[in-house]
């Protein structure tokens, strides 16, 4: 089988537009990935640094309306002109993600970020945390995406918006100085440590149980913070060690933030870990039920270089079963909207000045219908990949909707559908698509025959 | 400030009172071989059983639980057991019999607490040996795969999220309560076309537009689209959509479907227990008292089963929650129930009761409760509970939980 440029885009990348030249070659998926980010200049998103600093703002704020009650008026309209902000510096983060897929020439990039951030899932907690996502994979997945993935998973592990999604921030060790000097409300929490095993690196399958969540907790004690200072590493709240993690032996008496790596770069290179990361990367990318040769040789690749991700994305793409036909994966509602908006030709900066009031209408809306409500997957194991869990009737019925009703919602010119249909599909358009795009009564309908198509819908 | 409960019942009685109008006609009995109604909610996060339905009588609970007991105390329902006060309303349902509960209940699912296997594991109903393959069908799948007679929608999930307990071979219809499909008769002809050799998509076409249908009959009116736009914008994000789950559940029920099932979230209570479980309590409350409502007198033949993927730790941690558990509690609600009954056996919360040391310790498995309340609504027979539903299941000694 040789590389087919249509398949390759749809497949690794954000689909095809009348401004895009499909990739050639796995080559040409991976060389602008290894080159600048200039999706992230184009359509900028602040690190985590920049919501710590406007959380600090608020919560001064907050500190001195109780300091100063006769300011209180002043200080209101402070605090709601910085959360006013915020709302709406959400709405463009949400915004800038959808436009960096439609205006990408470096699609493999985009799609991977949003294979990590899916990976290592968080959610935001309530109150300001909502508007720490889109910063928190900014900054720990974004950067990472052609390092090795213990450099990945190290950046997410010492993130607050995970430590605080999976209650580490507040894990304290049983034998800890914090612990003995008898504060009732020290007690370990083993969320993260049994997340970590079973969906970042291991997997649920693999040899490990209860003793190993147990010790890894008692390992990971100490790693806190919040959303307003940062990562911190409490080593008051330390276990004294030394524990022992699927076989292996970590730290000594004094508890130190090394030995936490220490175990993260062993986990990383676990063969389950890289037997587990192959195949959900194939899974991702190729096919419900993915060819155990493509799985095989993503991670033998893993073992081979200690989880350089380039070099993993390398045995993906250049594999034969990645590289057929037919598309077989059904496209997620992020996924399938980027895609038309790329397909019609529509500029990312045309979402990117959208308000607040319209990001939600007209993004967040339809995708909650279709779904995938934005940033709001049910638990830390992501989004489903199923093609079942998403074409249900109420989910297909959502997409359909949300095509049907493109225009009247988006104020774009449409298109001919005949000339829409090559610029979404080239060549690989079924002859029942190509029917349809000609019979329907209207341009509106024709379109959105073609973005409901199967076709279309799959990846 | 709105009372809560007549704003609820209001908009109960609204999603009914077509359902209940002489121009529509009565529940057709022909689409299953049965006419009781069972409903499975599905508690994902893992309910705190331990605080929801409190064992105030054991000696041991009230130093198990210094904070969440003594900050927020329970209603006494007998000598040895109290509600969470969350649960208050329904202790009308519990006095005339129409509220019972299955206490140390589990899934043999054991020691990696992980939600999604536990989730997993509890809508399969099989699979927990180490190892074997996971189930691809859902338990209450099965059921109506052994059933004959049975029509599209005779069974139903409720809502956006994945529902593996009703997917399978038996088909089941699928919907959420503020979807609609509205096409042009050409639109339609050639989307129909367009899906014909892509049996997903067609499939999931043919029923969106049938529900469409069926839901504007039962309405009598059309909401127009931007209507039906705010509505939906509005229930995925407010706390009223567990409400539209049941009420929509509830409309569905008193029609041809027999069957339901549908999930409520928020139970994950590692913090703060003590807000988090309120509202995840308030909601189940809701969500019964909206189905006993809007189900009018077919309440009587009906059976609601919420379920937990596993319990939580018998200590709270010393964050204000508690951890992932083993044993954990199942209720029931509705008129086809034996009510006023604490099933199970209780093994007690000494140190040396608890499983692990830790947690409630399971005296029974919770399918085994499901099973029963199968055989009583629908009279199925326990050798195909046993084997088909949930491969490997003995029943023996479990209590008969339907009347």
């Amino acid at each position: 089988m040789t590389f087919q440029p249509e398949i390759a885009a749809i497949r690794f990348g954000t689909g095809l537009g009348p401004t895009h030249r499909p990739p050639t070659s796995p080559e040409a998926l991976l060389r602008p990935l290894a080159g600048p980010d200039d999706m992230a200049a184009l359509h900028p998103i602040p690190r985590s640094g920049h919501i710590e600093a406007e959380v600090h703002a608020i919560r001064t704020l907050v500190r001195q309306k109780r300091d100063e009650p006769d300011r209180e008026e002043e200080l209101d309209r402070a605090m709601r002109a910085r959360r006013d902000a915020l709302r709406d510096l959400h709405a463009g983060m949400a915004a800038a993600t959808f436009a960096r897929a439609m205006d990408t020439a470096d699609p493999f990039r985009e799609r991977l970020v949003q294979f990590w951030q899916d990976h290592f899932t968080v959610l935001g907690m309530g109150g300001l945390g909502d508007y720490a996502v889109a910063p928190y994979i900014e900054s720990a997945i974004r950067p990472h995406l052609q390092g090795r993935f213990a450099d990945m998973l190290r950046a997410v592990i010492q993130h607050p918006v995970m430590l605080l999604y999976l209650d580490q921030n507040r894990s304290v060790g049983p034998n800890s100085v914090k612990a003995r000097r008898g504060n009732q409300m020290n007690g370990m929490n083993e969320n993260l440590a049994r997340e970590l095993l079973e969906l970042h690196t291991l997997g649920v399958g693999a040899g490990y149980d209860q003793g190993d969540v147990r010790q890894l907790a008692e390992l990971l004690a100490g790693l806190g913070g919040n959303l307003e200072n940062g990562f911190r590493f409490f080593v008051d709240y330390g276990e004294p060690g030394p524990e022992t993690v699927v076989g292996r032996s970590y730290g000594r008496r004094d508890p130190k933030l090394e030995d936490i790596h220490a175990v993260l770069e062993d986990l990383s290179v676990h063969p389950e870990t890289a037997r587990h990361m192959a195949r959900k990367l194939a899974v991702h990318f190729v096919s419900d039920v993915p060819d155990p040769a493509l799985v095989d040789h993503m991670a033998a690749r893993w073992a081979d270089t200690g989880g350089e991700l380039m070099t993993v994305y390398e045995a993906l793409l250049e594999h034969p079963s990645a590289q057929e036909g037919p598309l077989q994966k059904a496209k997620l509602p992020f996924g399938l909207m980027t895609s038309a908006f790329r397909a019609l030709g529509l500029d990312g900066a045309r979402l990117t000045a959208l308000d607040a009031p319209r990001v939600r209408r007209l993004l967040f809306r339809p995708l909650a219908a279709m779904g995938q409500p934005w940033q709001r997957p049910l638990g830390p194991d992501g989004w489903p990949e199923a093609a079942e869990r998403w074409i249900t009737p109420q989910g297909l019925a959502a997409r359909i909707t949300w095509a049907m009703d493109l225009t009247r919602k988006l104020e774009i010119e449409l298109p001919d559908p005949r000339d829409f249909l090559t610029h979404a599909l080239g060549t690989i358009a079924s002859e029942e698509t190509i029917f349809a795009a000609h019979a329907a009564e209207t341009v509106e309908d024709g379109v959105a025959l073609v973005i409901c198509s199967p076709d279309f819908q799959r990846r | 400030m709105i009372d809560r409960r007549s704003l609820l019942l209001r908009g109960a009685a609204l999603g009914c009172s077509a359902a209940a109008s002489p121009l529509i006609s009565p529940v057709a009995l022909a689409s299953a071989p049965w006419d009781a109604r069972l409903v499975v909610v599905i508690l994902r996060g893992a309910m705190d059983g331990l605080d929801a339905i409190r064992p105030v009588g054991d000696p041991h609970y009230a130093e198990l639980r210094p904070g969440l007991l003594a900050a927020v105390p329970g209603v006494p329902i007998s000598d040895f057991w109290a509600l969470h006060p969350a649960l208050s309303r329904l202790v009308p349902l519990w006095e005339k019999g129409e509220l019972a509960f299955a206490h140390a209940v589990s899934t043999p699912y054991r020691d990696k607490r992980s939600h999604f296997d536990g989730q997993d594991l509890l809508e399969a109903g099989t699979g927990f040996v180490p190892g074997a393959p996971r189930a691809r069908d859902g338990w209450l799948n099965r059921m109506l795969q052994v059933v004959p007679g049975m029509e599209a929608e005779t069974a139903f999930a409720v809502g956006r999220d994945d529902m593996l307990l009703l997917t399978g071979d038996a088909q089941v219809a699928n919907w959420a309560p503020e979807q609609r499909l509205t096409l042009t008769p050409q639109a339609e002809r050639l989307l129909n076309r367009l899906y014909a050799s892509d049996p997903l998509f067609g499939s999931s076409v043919r029923e969106a537009i049938a529900l469409t249908e069926s839901l504007a009959a039962s309405e009598g009116t059309d909401l127009d689209a931007e209507e039906m736009e705010e509505m939906s914008g509005m229930t995925s994000m407010s706390a009223g959509n567990h409400a539209d789950l049941a009420r929509f559940t509830a409309d569905r029920l008193r029609r041809d479907t027999r069957v339901a099932a549908f999930s409520l979230t928020g139970w994950d209570t590692h913090n703060k227990q003590i807000g988090g479980i309120d509202k995840a309590l308030t909601q189940l409350s809701d969500v019964i008292e909206v189905l006993q409502v809007g189900l009018g007198e077919i309440w009587g033949k009906t059976a609601v089963l919420a379920m937990t993927e596993f319990g939580r730790t018998a200590r709270e941690n010393g964050s204000g929650g508690t951890d992932h558990g083993t044993g954990g509690a199942m209720l029931m609600a509705g008129g086809a129930v034996r009510g006023g009954t604490a099933f199970g056996a209780w093994p007690g919360l000494s140190e040396g009761d608890l499983y692990d040391r830790r947690d409630l310790m399971p005296t029974g498995d919770v399918r085994a409760f499901a099973a029963s309340a199968m055989e009583g609504l629908f009279g199925l027979d326990r050798t195909v509970l046993e084997s088909a539903v949930f491969p490997g299941l003995d029943m023996a000694g479990t209590d008969r939980v339907i009347l």
